[in-house]
């Protein structure tokens, strides 16, 4: 199975986590469904995604939406749900 | 040398728990249980152990402040019997999963219902999937032993297992008898101060114990638990090893006796060896060769070990005191059964269930045995494979 996870032998026994402050190396974006595709043309850099977003995963750079962080977006579809300009879309992974 | 003494069971595991000063014991009294926590509460009071004892409220507590104590660095233990490892059971696994070395004396008793509370195996034997290490005591003198090298096996680099210890309730731990204790030193000195691998308390290394573990990683965490498994069989003989330089008493995964030129044997675990020998004895004046095997060490099973011993005979009996309803047999028999499959030759093997409930097994239903075993070994023929001894028709 190549996953790119660490087998039995490599991790810490009994689920322990052996440092703290470790929550970025859990990149949540692996449960995403649906990824938020975002059209430039339509944003008014309002940054209500940005607010809304409950895994920061919407940076911004010079008080402009600069990307979506898809390392971390889970696909909830809040952003896309708050958006004023509807300038966000759910898309099915697979269908990308 | 240690000193001589006449004492119940019970009373032989609180001494060996005052000897071990465990830091942290939680537990809730049970039958056939409670004088053990009784008498060692007792020594709390007196100032013999430094122990911070817990009073919870049920087992299920008991089991669970054991699993935070452990967690968070302590060397600790506790004792029940029956209903009370059955209240424990879920914490049981979150004692292994988290890999806490916590030793735990078990009194064995019958499941309710019908109410009874007398000796038998069905409580351990029904959380012999828990994950913990399991050792069976056939007298007080191994009830001692076993629950101190316990300690050590499950804090053994590479294993960090619970261990759970079984003495048959009444039969062992309300019978006095003759046995040795260790002096305290010795005992200290065997095992030494607990250096916790992981503990939570350590403030300068914050870790995180018992986090969601998912379909990512699960299965590798108990791929780990079933390595420590593994881990344990070498442990219990370098325990052992290391027990009897200070003891003088041997130990392993299973005694043999007069089995080595037998045709036939019995494999049985618990007081019942006591009797067993006996008839052993008795058989072997009248000519008949049969031997018997006592397990001592039931988790890890010790598979290949017991296909060595055993290969030899043309007739087994393995008795369990409790019962596996509608399996193929009592959890010993089917254990044993299993691991002399893959022998090119391996002996006939039949199963006996007997003593629920606390049921004597005397002299006359192991004749029995011996006679049905012989048949066997005559005709090379089962007449039944399962058969519930010591139950009226």
């Amino acid at each position: 199975m190549s996953t790119g996870l660490k087998g039995w032998k490599d991790i810490p026994i009994g689920g322990m986590i052996l440092e703290a402050g470790n929550s970025a190396e859990y990149e949540t974006g692996g449960w995403r469904t649906f990824r938020p595709v975002m059209d430039k043309e339509k944003c008014k850099n309002c940054l209500f995604c940005w607010i809304y977003c409950p895994d920061s995963a919407i940076q911004v750079e010079n008080e402009k939406i600069k990307e979506i962080d898809l390392k971390y977006c889970k696909g909830c579809g809040i952003c896309a749900a708050e958006c004023p300009a509807k300038a966000i879309e759910m898309v099915e992974e697979g269908k990308l | 040398m240690g000193k001589q003494v006449a004492m119940t069971g019970n009373i032989a595991v609180a001494n060996a728990m005052r000897q071990i000063n465990p830091d942290v014991c939680a537990a809730y009294p049970i039958t056939p249980s409670t004088e053990v926590m009784q008498q060692f509460a007792s020594f709390v009071a007196d100032g013999k152990v430094d122990t911070e004892l817990v009073t919870v409220e049920s087992e299920h507590s008991a089991m669970s402040a054991g699993i935070g104590a452990a967690a968070a660095g302590g060397r600790v233990m506790t004792a029940t019997s029956a209903n009370g490892l059955a209240l424990m059971w879920e914490m049981l696994y979150i004692a292994s999963g988290n890999r806490l070395p916590i030793a735990m004396m078990v009194i064995n008793r019958a499941l309710s219902a019908p109410i009874n509370i007398h000796g038998d195996h069905s409580d351990e034997m029904g959380a012999r999937d828990a994950g913990w290490i399991q050792m069976y005591s056939e007298n007080g003198q191994e009830a001692y032993d076993n629950i101190i090298q316990a300690i050590l096996i499950g804090e053994s680099e590479g294993v960090l297992l619970p261990a759970m210890v079984g003495m048959d309730g009444f039969i062992i731990s309300h019978s006095i008898e003759n046995l040795e204790l260790l002096e305290d030193k010795q005992v200290r000195d065997f095992l030494g101060e607990f250096k916790p691998k992981h503990p939570l308390l350590n403030i300068n290394k914050p870790i995180t114990m018992g986090p969601l573990d998912l379909q990512d990683y699960y299965s590798e965490h108990k791929r780990q638990q079933a390595q420590a498994m593994q881990k344990a069989k070498a442990a219990i003989l370098k325990v052992a090893k290391d027990y009897k330089a200070v003891s003088g008493r041997e130990y392993g995964f299973f005694e043999p006796y007069k089995l080595e030129d037998a045709d036939i044997g019995i494999l049985t675990l618990g007081s019942s060896a006591g009797t067993t020998r006996f008839v052993v004895d008795l058989m072997r004046e009248k000519g008949i060769k049969v031997g018997m095997i006592k397990l001592r060490v039931f988790r890890p099973f010790p598979i290949e070990e017991l296909q060595q011993a055993l290969s030899h005979l043309k007739a087994l009996a393995v008795m369990d005191r409790s019962d596996s309803f509608g399996a193929a047999g009592g959890p010993v028999f089917s254990e044993v059964r299993s691991a002399l499959y893959d022998l090119p030759a391996r002996p006939k093997t039949v199963n006996y269930i007997y003593g629920l409930g606390g049921r004597d097994l005397g002299i006359s239903p192991i004749e029995r045995v011996v006679k049905d075993l012989q048949e066997i070994h005559q005709t090379e023929k089962i007449k039944e494979l399962v058969t519930h001894l010591t139950v009226r028709e």
